[in-house]
């Protein structure tokens, strides 16, 4: 880290670092996990991030956009990211040859409070793409079992094929220090053999204390409201609840404005909010 | 803080030694109305009469559209040779201006530092000048009608000559280079600051109450207020454009023609721009003109109080006077007080 390039890099917050797509995993339709290793070794080996955290990532000639990261920093060497096929960076992402060069930088954002978060117990809520965030704050608790008390997982898709991280999670349920519930709404096959119907029916299948408990929650717009409303019948303090929230960002570190809600900006104040944070800023759910 | 007397007549002569410190830069006249900064090759073409000019100094600074730096298929990403902008001597800032810069000294500044930004900032010495007001300031209001810091030299004012107040290291070698043109600041310069003084205050014709704004903001959010502004508005930006302090950019890549590289850059952008918090897959968080129109009175008025403790405005008029439909920034924020209806 002390060439040139480097030190131009280190004083740059703009110039993202070379890195490239070593792996490709298809999950589900227009989804991919995408793993990535930084050029330089150092980076690689030391990319220090928090669950929840995002980095900048570019596809050169086409442009950048932000990807909360997938992978949990317990896993060092290389990056995740779960990626829907959705706008130009990211039909140009899907568009690359193996072990194509691209750009990131970060991470960015404050990440979820893991400090606050230990020695309670962890309930995480996804739905969709949703799974993408949390699944870096699963891996991370799970990789520092003895730093929670109980963790549960509740994930919900529209059918088994929309399931992120399937084969993955599927093989979390005969877990026995992980709750890992598991939902569609519709199954056509027959082949579904966890839960159906809406995540939220979930919540008859588990024991919640809310003074000792953190809910960290991502997923589509409707699924959040029904999930809020749960925990806050259940008696959760609206400070214990989390959510990674969605904008426009083209820098990531406070300047472009794009991802300004009142006086927050996503990308330094967040992505991760507390339901508090919520409500009390119009705008932001 | 240290301060001088320079003779208006002595004033081209003064210039002139500035000369040295950089490329000067001064409000010229470009239309019958209109002011800019610029460069002028015959000192008398500097106009010292003007109010405001289109575009405040950001232009030096936050360039409209910057390179940020290279890319290439086969190597990546490299910042571009370290652009040796000229260092400039910007003669003849009003105070709301400058206090504009510090506001973006404040927003390019913190954790992450704007290195585009600061590397032009640094160059960029500043010699204020004070004014009076006509009916579109209410820099009295915003508390920017007066600078303590942000220049290198201040210049007031007070009949035959001029009141310099010397605020960097580097102002002071400046007045060095100039010792000959100026003298000590004697009584009967006392007394015409404070006539100077008296008579700027008794020159404002706009105020504006901003006390517990935020609060009434918040209390305003639905406000039909929104709804009528949202109406007028043509979303068309310029508001943001001459604002000393809108700093807003949009990133995007320009290819070669070849295609095998390029670069990224950066242009001013605009919250009241249809797609500016528009997000991949189409959702548009603020898809109507209401809701971006206040979100950018919000930003201003509300938002910058809660992150640095003072409003971002700096009452320079501008949005007001080229505004296309005739917005009015000191009529909205009465509005919303209750003061007035339109």
């Amino acid at each position: 880290m002390c060439d040139h390039q480097s030190h131009a890099t280190h004083n740059n917050p703009y110039l993202p670092h070379p890195a490239r797509i070593i792996r490709t995993l298809p999950q589900i339709q227009d989804h991919q996990l995408f793993q990535i290793r930084f050029e330089d070794e150092d980076m690689a080996r030391g990319f220090a991030y928090r669950p929840g955290q995002f980095v900048m990532l570019s596809v050169i000639g086409t442009g950048e956009a932000p990807f909360s990261i997938s992978s949990a920093p317990t896993h060092p060497g290389v990056i995740e990211l779960c990626v829907r096929r959705i706008g130009h960076v990211t039909k140009a992402l899907f568009a690359l040859p193996p072990n194509a060069l691209v750009g990131i930088r970060g991470p960015y954002g404050n990440g979820f409070p893991v400090e606050r978060l230990q020695q309670n117990n962890l309930l995480l809520v996804a739905g969709g793409l949703g799974m993408a965030p949390l699944r870096s704050l699963l891996w991370y608790a799970l990789d520092n079992r003895s730093k929670f008390k109980d963790v549960i997982l509740m994930y919900g898709g529209r059918n088994p094929d929309e399931m992120l991280f399937k084969y993955e999670l599927l093989n979390l349920i005969d877990r026995t220090d992980v709750q890992c519930l598991l939902t569609v709404d519709r199954d056509d096959s027959g082949i579904w053999k966890a839960h159906k119907g809406v995540v939220t029916m979930l919540f008859d299948h588990v024991e919640l204390d809310p003074n000792s408990t953190y809910a960290a929650v991502c997923g589509p717009d409707v699924m959040f409201r029904f999930v809020l409303n749960e925990l806050l019948e259940r008696g959760f303090s609206k400070d214990r609840m989390l959510m990674s929230l969605e904008r426009n960002m083209q820098c990531g570190v406070g300047k472009c404005g794009h991802c300004m809600i009142g006086y927050k900006y996503t990308c330094l104040d967040g992505p991760i909010f507390t339901y508090w944070d919520a409500i009390n800023l119009q705008e932001m759910i | 803080m240290k301060m001088v007397i320079l003779p208006k007549e002595s004033l081209p002569e003064f210039i002139g030694h500035l000369c040295p410190f950089g490329e000067l830069h001064v409000p010229v006249k470009v239309s019958e109305k209109s002011y800019a900064f610029g460069r002028v090759n015959d000192l008398s073409d500097i106009e010292l009469n003007y109010t405001r000019t289109i575009l405040p100094l950001k232009k030096y600074v936050f360039k409209p559209v910057d390179v940020m730096f290279n890319f290439c298929a086969a190597t990546g990403y490299e910042t571009t040779v370290e652009e040796t902008d000229a260092k400039r001597v910007i003669f003849g800032v009003h105070p709301c201006d400058i206090h504009g810069l510090k506001i973006l000294d404040l927003v390019f500044g913190g954790k992450y530092v704007d290195g585009y930004y600061s590397a032009r900032r640094n160059k960029a010495a500043i010699v204020g000048m004070d004014c009076i007001p006509d009916e579109f300031c209410f820099c009295r209001s915003t508390g920017t009608d007066f600078v303590d810091t942000g220049f290198d030299l201040f210049l007031s004012d007070i009949g035959a000559s001029y009141l310099v107040r010397v605020g960097t290291s580097l102002g002071d070698d400046m007045i060095r280079a100039a010792d000959s043109l100026l003298r000590e600041v004697q009584e009967q310069d006392r007394q015409a600051y404070k006539r100077r003084s008296t008579q700027r205050r008794e020159s404002f014709q706009t105020e504006v109450q901003l006390q517990e704004l935020p609060e009434i903001m918040d209390l305003e959010y639905d406000s039909e207020v929104w709804r009528r502004v949202g109406d007028k508005c043509l979303s068309c930006g310029t508001c943001s454009m001459v604002c000393p302090t809108c700093y807003c950019y949009a990133v995007f890549d320009e290819l070669d023609l070849a295609g095998g590289s390029g670069r990224r850059q950066r242009r001013w952008d605009s919250c009241l721009f249809k797609d500016y918090a528009l997000v991949a897959g189409g959702h548009n968080f603020r898809p109507d003109r209401d809701s971006r129109i206040k979100n950018r009175y919000f930003h201003k008025q509300r938002g910058f109080v809660s992150q640095h403790g003072r409003p971002s405005c700096v009452g320079c008029g501008r949005c007001k006077v080229y505004c296309l439909v005739g917005i009015d920034i000191v009529e909205v924020i009465k509005e919303l007080r209750s003061e007035i209806r339109v």
